[in-house]
């Protein structure tokens, strides 16, 4: 079964796009999305709109800070332009789809999965998974073999060997990487909305398990026009800037 | 000394008197494919030959199975070397790798069935040193070879020794155990597991011994390795067991090879002595670019290095080993393909014979720019002297040869200004003139046996041969395996009109 994971899309509808008509050349049989649907971007309410349809479908869709944030209000340690961004979001959102938003669960597990925003030791924390020590951190905090994150926006792929040994790598695009299940691995695919490895390119990942592989793709998206429509709802100019050096 | 092969692995931390726990019988099917035989036990894995039961028909390939030895508990130097190897075979291909098969995961039985490659590997050569020079010269050329395509594919091998390098019945030369290679865009599972260097004592170049994994002009340092034993039936470094033993590489100068045997001639020592250099910048920049001097070894400039008759005395030494303290080489200063990428042979292909000046002229600008882009670069510049398919021996006579001269001589006129605007240095332009009855079939010919990047070459334009013998630039587009630049020169408003393919 070959399965994509997209996370932090952040209100980012060409990005999204761009990734689903990739993904859609991958024979896809089953979706994961990370959190993180709105915040940032100008299109919330098409994005959620897109994630409550392929959940509908079946996809795995679990609650990002963001997302949190939308529902419940912005929280007093949010950066002003991600508190300002929350309120403007909240403001284009209906009630169902604050309520989708709302009905997420944090993490889910699937098999020898699991699937949560920010890490495996404390999802509601929204603590980042930034190194090896929380990556080592998170892996010891669960008993599957494959965490999938989002949260953090640079792709990375963490492994934790039988004698505790942790690595990490950051991927290449496009290649399949063997990530055989003797291993734990912590899988971090990157943002699609929302890039910061200064590659501009929307980033997902697809998991095969039958041929045991993970490949990371990079997919270019007109972020000019993201760019215009963050600027015209006046939302913060870095917003929109940031998209286009992928910072 | 040559009993001494089989040193140890470095980083093979657990390696212990355990007995081989792997159950396994002749007769045993595993996923397909049933054990016939064990043929080899070595430190880390057995080797059975394998065949494929549901197969059907004539069997495709004979095949081996590898089976990790696993000594009882952990052991995490053979578990995770024959992980890496799983990791690296199946992205692998070509004719200077075991053909990869199957393979099985930890979870259940380990294996990696692969292409048995026939033959011997290099190792009893070892005991035959020093070989002849010939001999020497083949087997580094054609491992030159075989590394340009490794590398190529974004691997770096980092345990290049005899054992580890076979020849196929054509003269091939097959690389084979990867449990210590180390894939560009894979994670190192190696780099993390292990605090000690790895790779074979004394074929480790002095980076491997300072923990980088990355840099492709390791493996030549260890080809060096393999060249200065065989050609004077002695380890340049000896086979030292421990890290400190290691790292005296990184001072002590090797006995040069000309001491040891009187017939090796001054370029070869230059050749050995460049792939010996501490710093892996002052070493080949590419594998092909060897193999490149090595097929041509007249054309190899000298430096001090093939003079050399002595070690280098006390003071020098020291200062060597002064210097390397604490010089910790800078990881990841680049990938490997930018190492590849800076790297190129650029071929040009000249016909001076028949070429118009002007499009000679436009010819040299482009070479010269395209030159210029990358420090890295070589160039080899190629005349093809037409011989008649009838007639051959004509050539072997005075006149032909005052005709191969004057060729050659017109090659390097060409270049000149080439040499001259770009210092090319230190073996960096070569020229060739070759003798054949087409043209094109030899440029093809030449890039792919050099493993060239990019050929550049004129059109004929509108001139008679062009409509007599047809387009010999169109048949190298079509028919080289790499980027062909053609350049002509404009037609009325004289600007130039560079394709490229």
């Amino acid at each position: 079964m070959r399965t994509a994971l997209i996370t932090d899309l952040h209100a980012n509808r060409e990005a999204v796009e761009a990734v689903l008509a990739h993904a859609g050349g991958q024979r896809i049989d089953a979706w994961v999305l990370l959190g993180d649907f709105v915040g940032y971007g100008a299109d919330p309410a098409w994005v959620v709109d897109i994630v409550i349809d392929l959940v509908r479908q079946g996809a795995v869709a679990v609650q990002g800070n963001h997302d949190a944030a939308v529902v419940r209000g912005a929280a007093p340690g949010m950066r002003p332009d991600a508190r300002y961004v929350i309120e403007w979001t909240r403001s284009r959102l209906s009630a169902e789809q604050i309520a989708f938003l709302d009905s997420l669960p944090l993490s889910v597990t699937d098999g020898d999965r699991l699937y949560v925003h920010a890490n495996a030791w404390h999802p509601p924390g929204w603590e980042y998974v930034a190194g090896r020590s929380d990556a080592m951190r998170s892996m010891m905090a669960t008993d599957c073999r494959y965490t999938f994150l989002g949260h953090m926006h640079d792709p990375r792929l963490y492994n934790l060997s039988s004698t505790g040994k942790i690595g990490d790598f950051v991927p290449t695009a496009g290649v399949a990487i063997p990530v055989p299940p003797h291993r734990q691995w912590l899988v971090v695919p990157g943002s699609a909305g929302q890039p910061r490895d200064g590659n501009p390119a929307a980033c997902y990942a697809v998991f095969d398990d039958a041929a045991g592989t993970l490949t990371y793709h990079r997919v270019p998206y007109d972020h000019d026009a993201t760019g215009a429509k963050i600027l015209a709802a006046n939302l913060p100019q870095r917003l929109a800037s940031r998209l286009e050096d992928g910072q | 000394m040559d009993s001494n092969v089989t040193s140890s692995t470095f980083g093979d931390s657990t390696q212990g008197p355990g007995a081989d726990h792997s159950p396994l019988a002749a007769g045993q099917v595993i996923d397909g494919f049933r054990l016939e035989e064990k043929l080899h036990i070595g430190g880390m894995a057995a080797l059975w030959r394998v065949t494929e039961v549901a197969h059907e028909g004539q069997p495709r390939l004979p095949l081996i199975m590898k089976v990790p030895r696993i000594k009882g508990g952990e052991d995490p130097a053979t578990i995770v070397g024959f992980e890496v190897e799983q990791m690296i075979m199946p992205m692998l291909g070509g004719p200077h790798v075991p053909k990869f098969i199957a393979k099985g995961d930890f979870t259940r039985q380990p294996y990696i069935v692969m292409e048995r490659v026939p033959g011997v590997s290099l190792k009893p050569r070892l005991d035959a040193a020093p070989l002849p020079i010939d001999e020497v010269i083949e087997i580094g050329s054609r491992v030159a070879v075989a590394l340009h395509d490794l590398h190529r594919q974004h691997v770096v091998h980092l345990d290049i020794k005899p054992s580890n390098i076979l020849f196929r019945e054509d003269g091939t030369a097959v690389l084979c155990d990867f449990g210590l290679s180390r894939h560009e865009h894979l994670p190192d599972l190696l780099d993390e597991e292990f605090t000690l260097p790895m790779g074979t004592g004394p074929y480790m170049s002095p980076e491997q011994v300072q923990y980088v994994r990355n840099d492709p002009r390791s493996d030549l340092f260890a080809l060096g390795v393999m060249l200065y034993h065989f050609t004077t039936g002695e380890r340049p470094f000896g086979a030292p067991d421990n890290v400190r033993g290691l790292r005296r590489r990184l001072w002590v100068e090797p006995v040069p090879p000309r001491t040891l045997r009187k017939e090796c001639p001054p370029w070869l020592q230059e050749v050995i002595l460049k792939c010996l250099e501490v710093k892996p910048e002052r070493r080949y920049p590419s594998a092909a670019q060897l193999a490149l001097d090595l097929q041509d070894p007249m054309q190899i400039t000298l430096t001090a290095r093939a003079e050399r008759l002595q070690k280098s005395g006390t003071l020098r030494t020291f200062k060597r080993w002064f210097f390397s303290l604490g010089a910790e080489p800078v990881r990841e200063a680049a990938t490997m393909a930018e190492q590849l990428e800076r790297s190129p042979i650029v071929m040009a292909a000249v016909d001076v014979e028949n070429a118009s000046s002007e499009l000679l002229e436009r010819l040299r600008e482009t070479v010269q720019r395209i030159v210029q882009s990358e420090p890295g670069a070589r160039l080899a510049c190629l005349s093809v002297m037409r011989t008649a398919r009838i007639g051959m021996d004509e050539l072997v006579d005075r006149d032909g040869r005052s005709k191969h001269v004057k060729q050659l001589v017109g090659l390097k006129h060409w270049a000149r200004p080439i040499r001259k605007a770009l210092k090319l240095d230190e073996g960096r332009l070569t020229f060739h003139v070759i003798e054949a009855p087409d043209a094109a079939a030899a440029i093809v010919d030449f890039a792919q046996r050099n493993q060239v990047d990019q050929v550049v070459m004129g059109a004929r334009g509108t001139s008679g041969l062009r409509r007599y013998l047809g387009s010999v630039s169109s048949q190298v587009v079509a028919e080289a395996g790499c980027t062909v630049t053609v350049v002509r020169v404009g037609r009325a408003a004289g600007g130039e009109e560079a394709a490229s393919s």
